[in-house]
C-alpha cells in the first residue's frame, strides 16, 4: 500500500534565536514524555518533529533560554 | 549471558514505569536492601513521565487522624465502588495513607495546612472527608527524583517494555524491551518485577479527534495491561471503564476538587446544581451523562458567582499545577471565569484503577496472580487508588519484591521466546509501503468510540469486537519508517489489545453496574443475586483471552445503613418546585 505525506500545524514552537541546543542543551528533548521534540539537522535547533502533543509544558517550562512556546494543539482550540 | 548476541542485564528488581508508583516501589526496595541491585526502566524521562509530569494540585483520598478513620475510608469506596472491591487491599492503602503524607512531606512536598500547622483538609466526597490540597504541587517529580539518585536506583531512560518473561515454573524472570530513539532491543533478566506503567488511557478518541489529547498522559496507552495479559496474569473488572468528566476539548480535569471548597460546581445550562457531590464515581458520572444528553444541557464548571479573590486562587491553583496549559486554552476561547461558565464533556474511555477500579489484578501485597509479578498505581486494580495509592502500592510493591528477589536464585530464560519477541519488535521496520501506525490507531481509537463507549448495547459491541479483531488481521501490514514510529507500532499493538480486552470483558458482564462505567441498556438492572464478585479476564491454556469470576473477599467492614448512598447523587426537586 503507498503512503502520502500530510501537512500539519505543530503546537511546540521553538524560537531559534534563543535556543542553544546548537551549544550542546537538550533539556526541552530529554523532558519530553512523548518524545516528539528533536534536533533539526539543517539549522542545529530543536524542533516540533512528530505531531504527537500532550501540551503538559516542561518543555517550556524546563528551558534554560525561554525559547519554547506550547500552543494549545489546533484541533483543540 | 547472550541471547541472539544481545547481552543480558541482570538485575535483583526491575521496575518497569517510572511515573509515580515506580520511583517509589524502586527507592523503597533500595531501603529495604541497599545490596539489592534495582533498576527502573522508563518509555520517557523519569524527571518529567507519567500522570504527574508537572505535579498534582491536591489528594483526593488522604485519611488523616482527625478527619477520617482508615475503617471510613474502606467503608465510602466499597460504597461508590458498587460493593466490587477488595476490601483487605483498601484497607492496607488507608492503614498507610498518613504515614506515606508524612514522608512526603518529610521529603519537601507541599501540602495546604491550616493556621496551626495542621492539614487543611476540605471534603468533596458523598460522606467522609479525604481531600487535601496541594496548591503548590509542581515540585513532586523533582523531588522523587533526588531521591531515586541518593538511593542509587540504576535508571534506564528510553526504553519501552514490550513482553515480560518467566520461567520454567512460572515465576516471573524479566523482560524484553526496545530503545524508543536507536530501536535496540534490551533483554532484561529480574528476579523479581514491579509494573508501574500506568493506565491504559489511549485506547478510546477524544471527541477533539486528536490522537494524543487524552486525558491521561498518552504515554500511558496500557503496555503494562498487555505484557500482563500476555504473561499470563490476572486483569479484573476492566469493563469498569474509567469515564471522566472534563473541561470539554482540552480534556483536562475541570477539578471541582478543587473549586468545589471553594464554592465552584458541576452545573447545567441553567446554572443549577445537578449532582449532590463532585466526587468521580459511575453514579456521578451516569447523573452528569443524562444531564449532557437532557434539555438542561449540556454540563458546565460554574465559577462565575464568586467572588474575585477566590476566583484568583483557583486560577492560581488550576493554571500552574497539574495541567498548567489549562490558562492558554481559557484565554484562546476568551473565557473567563468570572463571566462565564466553562463547557464541560466526558472523557473516552480507559482503564485506570487511580479513579475506578479496573486493571491487572493484585492483592494487598501488591502481587498479580504471577508469581514475582507485583503492580502499583493506575495500571493495577486496587480501586480509587489516586496518587497518594500509586505511592502507598509503590512502596508496597517494593517491599514485597525486595523479598522476593532476596530469597530466590537467578531465573532461567526461554531463548525461544525471547527470538520470537525480537522478531515481533523488529516486524514493523521491515515493512515497507504498509499503514502507518498513526493511522491503525486511529481506526482501533474510532471503532472503540463507536461500539464500546456507554451506554453498552450487546449486539453493537459484539460487532465492536469483530471490527477490533479485523484491525488485528491487519498486523503483518502495520509500518514503522524510524525508531520513534517503531514506539508507535508497538503501542497500537498494545491498544489493540486493550481495545479487544474492553469489549470481551463488557460482553461477559451480563448486568449494568457502576453508573455510567457499565452501564448496559439491555441489561439495566444490577443484578447482586449473579454478580456480586469480580470479572477476569486472562489468557487461557490454548493461548485465548478467556473470562472469569473472583469472589469478592469477605468485608472486613460493613457497610451499614450508608451501602446505598451512592445511589442518590442527584439532587432532589423540592415537591413544590
Amino acid at each position: 500500500m503507498p503512503t502520502a505525506n500530510q501537512r500539519t500545524s505543530v503546537p511546540v514552537i521553538v524560537d531559534e534565536e534563543k535556543c542553544i541546543a546548537d551549544k550542546g542543551c537538550t533539556v526541552c528533548i530529554d523532558v519530553c514524555p512523548l518524545d516528539v521534540l528533536w534536533i533539526n539537522p539543517e539549522t542545529g535547533k530543536a524542533h516540533m518533529k512528530y505531531d504527537e502533543c500532550w501540551y503538559c509544558m516542561p518543555c517550556e517550562a524546563d528551558c534554560p533560554t525561554d525559547a519554547v512556546t506550547v500552543d494549545i494543539p489546533y484541533l483543540l482550540r | 549471558m547472550n541471547v541472539n548476541d544481545i547481552p543480558v542485564i541482570d538485575t535483583d528488581v526491575l521496575v518497569i514505569g517510572g511515573g509515580t508508583a515506580g520511583p517509589m516501589a524502586a527507592v523503597t526496595a533500595k531501603e529495604q536492601n541497599p545490596g539489592l541491585r534495582v533498576i527502573l526502566l522508563e518509555k520517557a524521562n523519569v524527571k518529567r513521565s507519567g500522570a504527574i509530569s508537572m505535579g498534582m494540585d491536591g489528594l483526593n483520598n488522604a485519611i488523616v487522624p482527625g478527619h477520617a478513620t482508615p475503617e471510613q475510608y474502606v467503608k465510602e469506596i466499597t460504597i461508590a465502588n458498587d460493593g466490587i472491591v477488595h476490601q483487605p487491599a483498601l484497607m492496607a492503602y488507608a492503614q498507610r495513607s498518613f504515614p506515606m503524607i508524612e514522608k512526603l512531606d518529610s521529603w519537601g512536598v507541599h501540602f495546604q495546612k491550616d493556621e496551626t500547622g495542621d492539614y487543611d483538609m476540605k471534603k468533596v466526597h458523598h460522606l467522609g472527608t479525604y481531600v487535601l490540597p496541594m496548591p503548590e504541587g509542581h515540585n513532586v517529580k523533582k523531588i522523587l527524583y533526588r531521591r531515586l539518585r541518593r538511593n542509587r536506583v540504576e535508571i534506564e531512560n528510553r526504553f519501552q517494555a514490550t513482553r515480560l518473561l518467566k520461567d520454567d515454573q512460572g515465576r516471573i524472570a524479566g523482560m524484553v524491551g526496545v530503545n524508543t530513539r536507536t530501536a535496540e532491543p534490551i533483554i532484561i533478566r529480574a528476579k523479581a518485577v514491579i509494573m508501574a506503567t500506568g493506565a491504559a488511557g489511549r485506547i478510546g478518541l477524544p471527541t477533539s479527534g486528536y490522537l494524543f489529547g487524552t486525558y491521561e498522559n498518552p504515554a500511558n496507552n496500557g503496555d503494562g495491561h498487555a505484557m500482563a495479559y500476555h504473561v499470563g496474569a490476572d486483569l479484573a473488572n476492566l469493563e469498569c471503564f474509567q469515564i471522566n468528566p472534563l473541561l470539554k476539548d482540552y480534556n483536562g480535569p475541570a477539578c471541582a476538587y478543587v473549586t468545589g471548597p471553594l464554592g465552584g460546581f458541576t452545573s447545567n445550562a441553567y446554572g443549577e446544581r445537578f449532582i449532590e457531590c463532585d466526587y468521580w464515581s459511575g453514579q456521578m458520572m451516569l447523573e452528569f451523562f443524562k444531564e449532557l444528553e437532557s434539555g438542561s444541557g449540556p454540563v458546565f464548571l460554574k465559577l462565575d458567582h464568586l467572588a474575585e479573590e477566590t476566583i484568583q486562587e483557583i486560577e492560581t491553583v488550576l493554571h500552574t499545577n497539574e495541567r498548567p496549559s489549562r490558562g492558554r486554552f481559557h484565554d484562546g476561547r476568551h473565557t473567563d471565569y468570572r463571566s462565564r461558565m466553562v463547557e464541560m464533556h466526558i472523557s473516552e474511555i480507559g482503564f485506570c484503577s487511580g479513579h475506578s477500579a479496573s486493571g491487572v489484578w493484585v492483592d494487598e501485597t501488591g502481587a498479580t496472580t504471577v508469581p514475582g509479578l507485583y503492580g502499583a498505581g493506575d495500571m493495577a486494580s486496587v480501586a480509587h487508588s489516586y496518587m497518594l495509592g500509586a505511592f502507598v502500592y509503590g512502596q508496597i510493591c517494593g517491599e514485597s519484591a525486595a523479598a522476593f528477589a532476596a530469597e530466590r536464585e537467578v531465573p532461567t530464560l526461554d531463548e525461544a521466546y525471547i527470538a520470537a519477541e525480537l522478531e515481533r519488535i523488529r516486524a514493523p521496520l521491515a515493512v515497507t509501503d504498509g499503514i502507518p501506525p498513526a493511522q491503525m490507531e486511529y481506526k482501533v481509537r474510532r471503532l472503540v468510540n463507536d461500539y464500546l463507549q456507554p451506554p453498552k448495547v450487546t449486539r453493537k459491541m459484539e460487532i465492536g469486537l469483530e471490527r477490533i479483531l479485523a484491525v488485528r488481521e491487519d498486523l503483518p501490514r502495520l509500518c514503522a519508517a524510524d525508531p520513534h514510529e517503531l514506539l508507535r507500532a508497538l503501542e497500537v499493538q498494545s491498544i489493540i489489545d486493550c481495545a479487544e480486552m474492553a469489549a470481551r470483558a463488557s460482553l461477559f458482564r451480563t448486568e449494568s453496574r457502576w453508573g455510567l462505567y457499565h452501564y448496559r441498556v439491555d441489561y439495566p438492572e444490577q443484578n447482586e443475586q449473579d454478580w456480586f464478585c469480580h470479572s477476569r479476564l486472562y489468557k487461557d491454556e490454548h493461548g485465548n483471552m478467556a473470562s472469569g469470576t473472583r469472589p469478592v473477599a469477605p468485608y472486613i467492614v460493613e457497610l451499614g445503613e450508608e451501602k446505598d448512598a451512592y445511589q442518590k447523587l442527584r439532587v432532589k426537586k423540592a415537591a413544590n418546585a
